[in-house]
């Protein structure tokens, strides 16, 4: 700590950079060229490799833990998991839960939403909805994309929340368990992998980015 | 008296009572009568022992129940930091509530200057003797004030356009518009940069009064993206303030939920496990290189240099990769939890830094080899909006800003937290103290965070839990909460009452991108935070502006703005 400069005495003037005759000759320059140029051949070969996403065609391959859209989860007869208990709506942050309770005709469940809605302009996707759900009847998806036409379809009612990704595994985000994140563990521990490979090959190969058709 | 802290000839001349040590808090505090404060501020300043030069945060505190007992209800905390000794102190203010009155210390400490008006536009402080003691974060028609216990948050106030703030040293230049007054062939005129201008990069208003190109007097307005993140955290629990610290400088989010998950830890005697301060320490790093790039790169562009942008945004757009594995989000990641991290690592977490170490440098070289020693940038960039280390130390500033200017004060090494005592690392230093040594500052910060990142990873993921086994804390495993009963009761009490933190307070600081990024809370045992205040360091930073850009260029102003790293979501909270 003691060895920093400036602490005891702080400097009372400042001695800007003096240019050096290189510098003075523009000579640094045509490093700076060069780089440009080492760039502009590289993409211009390697169009594949481009860091630059073509969206919507390409899209991002986000992971999934991804905090995107919410989801209800159904039990195998189709019902939601949701027993409408007010966790998620008192654990959120923005207040963006709205639940109205109603009496389960099961009496071993005793309650579910009645209403379920989700403000997603006020939704700050922070995942405490997920966190605080004992029922794991809420989770999220890899979907960011939302666009809405009118106000009122910017909150998320019961349908909206259980239908459009609930079939998909490859959709699936943030949540509590992550069964995919096992096989890659179980391999880890084997030691058959070296992911920093893997991850440049992805990378130089430019699979990062998944194609989707535009829907 | 505050015998044993403070030299004895200091405080022997003040009256009996009226500096009165306090004890058992987490840092020395003295509570300070107002009358004698700003002789005593003077006094800390000056004293060859004590050397307090930096006044670090200001705030009010209100306390109506004091006020009901007959007590002072309000207090004005000021926190100082001496540099040479590397000391910090607390200084309270009682203020009763008629008359909440105390002498503007902005002659001692220039950084008073923003954070008075803060505490009078929140709190409704007098401060005697300032210059200019106006509302700065909400506007001019705005009634009352926001942190009182007694507002009413849900109050709406109108600007109506005759109560717009208009400057009065530049009312006369707007009068002479047109004319050209010194004979010079340049007309002078009023110039309004912003709210809402590309180059500000957030939304703040500069007033330039120039005279051709050149800036003669300039002003600044903020609080457009005030949100009063202060009053919001008093409503909410402790946990549920991990999503608004992201909101402060939003470009590197990670390090203000490390630093607020910090504070409350010390506050309820916790630690993070080693996991989660492993990874806390990693990826603090990798958000302060994000956060250099995007600085860097932005001033870049705003000389006319695009492909750094492009060079430097390709790195930040991998690391968000990195964090969005982590905790699944990008930007705004609310990626700490009190006592530990959001979720488990992914287990390709090491393999993805790795790739990372790999493809950052060459992208920072060649974005430093097209601009470093460029005649066209140099001529640019140096010498412009210059400040010397003694000055910005005056100012308050911290961070990459004051080690441009030859002041290597760095809270990682002042006062190390997470792992920082443990890796081997420089702070880098440069002299210039204009907008290209902010620069290479920032340059060769992202290669010391680089290294730092290395020898964490060489040294290997501690094995065990993210986040503490405590449930009063953290939420039990999903796992035992679904079939334990205990550990289901646990879950409902958190998420229903929140964490309780025992009453106390405490001032607890990290290295943000920009500089000391503080938070002071205060908690009175229940559910919700009492009072949080946020230490910015662009705030300070910012409140010199107007000093820096005048006498020179408009082109210049945007270039100082730039390199300056005002983020305003930090500045305005």
């Amino acid at each position: 700590m003691s060895e920093l400069p400036g602490l005891k005495e702080h400097p009372k003037t400042v001695q800007p950079h003096r240019m050096t005759l290189a510098e003075r000759l523009w000579l640094p320059l045509f490093a700076g060229m060069w780089v440009t140029i080492r760039h502009f051949v590289k993409n211009l070969f390697h169009m594949s490799k481009l860091p630059t996403i073509q969206y919507p065609e390409q899209r991002r391959n986000y992971s999934h833990r991804f905090r995107g859209h919410h989801i209800l989860t159904s039990r195998p007869d189709g019902s939601l998991r949701c027993v409408a208990c007010f966790l998620c709506a008192t654990a959120c942050p923005a207040d963006c839960i709205h639940i109205e309770a109603g009496e389960d005709p099961d009496v071993n469940i005793e309650k579910y939403p009645v209403v379920y809605e989700i403000e997603m302009l006020r939704c700050v996707f922070c995942g405490y909805c997920v966190d605080a759900c004992p029922e794991e009847a809420i989770i999220m998806s890899n979907n960011y994309d939302m666009a809405f036409f009118n106000r009122s379809q910017t909150v998320a009612g019961k349908d909206d929340l259980v239908r459009p990704y609930n079939v998909d595994p490859a959709r699936l985000g943030y949540r509590p368990h992550y069964p995919e994140e096992e096989e890659q563990r179980r391999r880890l521990q084997q030691g058959v992998v070296d992911l920093v490979a893997e991850a440049r090959s992805r990378q130089e190969s430019g699979e990062g980015e998944r194609e989707v058709a535009a829907s | 008296m505050p015998t044993m802290t403070a030299p004895q000839p200091l405080l022997e001349k003040y009256p009996e009572g009226s500096v009165v040590a306090q004890e058992g808090l987490d840092q020395e505090t003295w509570v300070v009568d107002r009358a004698v404060l700003k002789d005593l501020a003077r006094d800390l300043r000056d004293n060859s022992e004590t050397r307090f030069d930096m006044m670090l945060d200001l705030c009010g505190v209100d306390y109506p129940d004091r006020g009901e007992s007959g007590g002072d209800r309000f207090e004005a905390v000021y926190h100082l930091y001496s540099m040479p000794n590397n000391r910090r102190l607390r200084l309270k203010v009682p203020l009763p509530e008629g008359d909440p009155q105390l002498p503007s210390l902005i002659e001692v400490w220039k950084a008073c200057d923003w954070f008075e008006r803060e505490a009078y536009d929140m709190f409704g402080f007098r401060f005697e003797g300032h210059p200019n003691l106006r509302r700065l974060l909400t506007h001019e028609a705005f009634q009352g004030h926001p942190l009182r216990k007694d507002y009413d948050s849900t109050q709406r106030w109108i600007l109506p356009d005759d109560k717009v703030y208009r400057p009065k040293h530049l009312e006369e230049f707007s009068e002479s518009a047109g004319a050209d007054t010194d004979g010079d062939l340049f007309e002078r005129m009023t110039l309004n940069i912003g709210p809402s201008h590309p180059a500000t990069h957030g939304t703040f208003r500069v007033m330039a009064a120039i005279d051709g190109e050149t800036i003669v007097a300039s002003d600044v307005e903020i609080g457009y993206l005030h949100r009063c993140f202060e009053k919001m955290a008093e409503t909410h629990t402790w946990q549920q303030v991990i999503p608004f610290t992201d909101r402060l400088n939003y470009c590197s989010s990670f390090i203000n939920n490390v630093g607020y998950c910090r504070t409350v830890e010390k506050l309820l005697g916790i630690e993070a496990p080693p996991k989660a301060v492993w990874a806390r320490t990693i990826l603090s790093e990798f958000s302060r290189i994000m956060d250099h790039c995007v600085c860097n790169g932005s001033t870049l562009v705003d000389t006319g240099g695009l492909t750094n942008f492009w060079y430097l945004f390709q790195p930040r757009e991998e690391i968000y990769g990195l964090l969005e594995s982590v905790c699944g989000a990008r930007l705004t990641v609310s990626a700490c939890r009190i006592g530990g991290l959001i979720q488990d690592l992914p287990p390709d977490f090491e393999a993805r830094c790795r790739h990372l170490l790999e493809i950052i440098p060459p992208l920072v070289d060649d974005s430093e080899r097209l601009v470093v020693k460029n005649r066209i940038w140099l001529e640019r960039a140096v010498g412009v909006a210059a400040i010397s280390g003694e000055e910005a130390v005056e100012w308050g500033w911290t961070g990459p800003c004051l080690r441009a200017s030859g002041v290597g004060y760095d809270v990682r090494k002042a006062a190390p937290y997470d792992l920082y005592d443990t890796v081997d690392w420089e702070v880098p230093v440069f002299y210039g103290g204009d907008i290209h040594d902010r620069f290479r500052v920032r340059m060769a910060e992202i290669r010391q965070s680089l290294s730092i990142i290395r020898q964490l990873l060489d040294r290997g993921m501690p094995e065990g839990p993210h986040i503490v086994d405590d449930p009063h804390v953290a939420l039990p495993p999903k796992d035992v909460a679904y079939n334990q009963m205990e550990a289901m009761i646990y879950h409902f009490k958190l998420i229903m009452d929140g964490i309780r933190v025992p009453p106390g307070e405490q001032y607890d600081m990290v290295e943000g991108a920009n500089g000391e990024l503080g938070f002071y809370v205060i908690s009175d045992g229940g559910g919700k935070p009492y009072r949080i205040k946020v230490r910015p360091p662009c705030f300070p930073i910012f409140s010199t502006f107007p000093y820096l850009i005048n006498g020179g260029a408009v082109s210049d102003a945007i270039i100082t703005l730039g390199g300056l790293n005002i983020v305003a979501g930090e500045l305005e909270r």
